[in-house]
């Protein structure tokens, strides 16, 4: 049964990795590409690693792909004529898939370990959850705490380049509107007929 | 009858798992019909009008009306219209709704410490959070590919918004998760038994909490209006200012898809808040072990009793909440959840953290 599942997930990652490439319309290939990431979270489950699973759904899926999915809709670039010049790319693209090919291949004969037989998803603890805090939390604390340092620069950098103060700008102050009372806004005035305030 | 399983052998299993879904799908469809109805009467009720009251006695059967008048209208796809995305979209939205309830407990088991529910995962919470963050797909396809204007700005708002509270609503069920020290939501539920001062909106068991927890549950209910795009967050279908959002260019089935999805997801989200703050399937008196164990299927039941009642009561909720408060403006609403809710429900988990490192929880 489980060889089945596998079987099929595996195949639809395939396939909708070699659609992300193939497909004509830039927002087909995000789509293609958002089943190829929810199809590698199927496989994650498979293996018993369900937290990451749902992390790769949660942060990849949910967020990321989304983000992209806005860039491309957005971009108003002619992809058809961006794709004529793009055969010639090929032999480079080859290159680097056998680079990749060949690195993971010398892994694989160097370790000879990497079959699910000894996969164990949550070594020593109840759940893989546990497991990985364990292990992020005291043995990686401080590589962890780094990262979240790197993204945190990353952010503030990010604010900083779009940031521009301009003046002459209308703002809203929330604390101005809601504190508006009718004696600021409306003024009673009784003009008399035919002479007008 | 165990002949019959063991005829079956190793399709038994797979044959249960179904029989469970269909069943769900048919129990989530019939109050779907009916609580459809139920928020459109409640909406009548708070304006003093009397709502739908034409078909079947006081208008049961509005909802199996509309239903048939859905299906027999014919299908418009626009003119240049993405057509496979424009019609798989609403399915997703459907589909993915129906899929986040395989994880929802909805009562005790009569053995002891089974649940009654389609999968018992580990990671509950997280598959919830899951699939409704994909939610969001469903609306911006739509959007994209009705390839006109008005749908895609209502797609963009609307996603906008959901990624926004979903970032609060993370936090929120962070809480809770700390609180409890599992991400499985019947062990989530079965930390609330003993009475309804062990729920975690008011966890009087771990006392200076409540001060946490139950600004925490409301914060739960307010991004979950935002998240469903309910009033008085239902920006994305402003009728005012953008016709009909996303849906502009829906009709008939395709539209019936997103709504039903739409209605699924508000129900969805009532039974995160039974079961993440209100106890789940326990009743507001404890029974006592001896009464578990004793009357095992009736405590099964009244669970599910428990389960369905706090389910409906949130409902009620979300449609008075539609009925009374005025729409927000946008910058409002972005305001809210990233000034307000984030930096309230980040303090939120610091503070929670650190009661349990420090004083640990009693449950």
């Amino acid at each position: 049964m489980a060889l089945i599942a596998f079987g099929l997930i595996a195949a639809v990652v395939i396939l909708s990795a070699v659609f992300v490439i193939a497909a004509r319309n830039p927002v087909h290939s995000v789509l293609w590409l958002i089943l190829a990431f929810f199809s590698s979270a199927g496989l994650m489950v498979l293996i018993g690693a369900e937290f990451l699973a749902m992390l790769l759904i949660v942060v990849y899926v949910g967020a990321v792909a989304v983000l992209f999915l806005f860039v491309v809709m957005m971009l108003d670039v002619d992809f058809v004529e961006l794709k004529q010049g793009s055969l010639g790319y090929w032999p480079f693209a080859l290159l680097i898939g056998a680079i990749l090919i060949a690195e993971m291949a010398l892994v694989w004969a160097a370790s000879g370990a990497l079959t699910f037989d000894n996969f164990d998803p949550s070594p020593g603890a109840e759940t893989n959850t546990e497991a990985i805090g364990a292990v992020m939390y005291t043995q990686y604390l401080l590589l962890f705490q780094l990262a979240g340092v790197i993204l945190l620069v990353a952010m503030i950098g990010a604010i900083v380049l779009t940031l521009r103060h301009r003046p002459n700008v209308k703002r809203q102050d929330v604390g101005k509107q809601t504190g508006r009372r009718r004696s600021d806004a409306i003024e009673m005035k009784d003009p008399a007929p035919g002479q007008g305030i | 009858m165990s002949n019959a399983i063991e005829s079956l052998g190793s399709f038994w299993g797979p044959l249960l798992v179904l029989g469970q879904i269909g069943l769900f799908t048919l129990v989530l469809l019939l109050s779907i019909a009916f609580l459809l109805l139920l928020d459109r009467k409640i909406w009548a009720g708070v304006m003093m009008r009397k709502g739908p009251n034409v078909v079947g006695p006081f208008g049961l059967l509005q909802s199996f009306a509309d239903f048939g008048k859905f299906l027999l209208k014919e299908i418009v796809i626009p003119a240049g219209a993405n057509k496979f995305v424009f019609i798989f979209a609403p399915i997703l939205t459907c589909t993915l709704a129906f899929a986040a309830w395989a994880a929802i407990p909805v009562a005790p088991g009569t053995q002891q410490g089974t649940t009654w529910v389609i999968s018992d995962l580990n990671v509950g919470v997280l598959y919830l959070f899951a699939i409704s963050s994909l939610g969001v797909y469903g609306i911006i396809m739509g959007g994209w590919a009705s390839n006109s204007k008005y749908p895609f700005l209502g797609a963009l708002r609307s996603a906008a918004q959901m990624v926004s509270y979903e970032v609060s609503i993370g936090f929120i069920i962070i809480t809770v998760i700390l609180m409890v020290g599992s991400m499985n939501l019947a062990d989530i539920v079965a930390n609330q038994d003993g009475g309804i001062w062990n729920w975690h909106a008011f966890a009087f068991q771990n006392f200076p909490l409540i001060i946490v927890m139950f600004p925490m549950f409301v914060m739960f209910f307010i991004s979950a209006l935002a998240e469903t795009n309910r009033p008085p967050f239902d920006l994305p279908e402003a009728e005012s200012e953008l016709v009909a959002g996303y849906q502009v260019e829906y009709g008939s089935t395709p539209y019936l898809l997103f709504m039903l999805g739409e209605y699924l997801n508000i129900v969805l989200m009532c039974a995160m808040m039974t079961i993440l703050f209100l106890g789940g399937w326990h009743g507001p008196v404890a029974l006592g072990e001896q009464f578990a164990t004793d009357y095992a299927l009736l405590t099964a039941l009244s669970g599910l009793f428990w389960f369905m009642f706090k389910v409906f009561l949130c409902f009620c909720m979300f449609a008075m909440v539609k009925a009374i408060v005025p729409r927000y403006r946008y910058d409002q609403l972005m305001r809210l959840g990233w000034k307000i809710f984030l930096p309230t429900s980040l303090a939120a988990v610091v503070i929670v953290a650190g009661y349990v490192t420090y004083f640990g929880v009693q449950s």
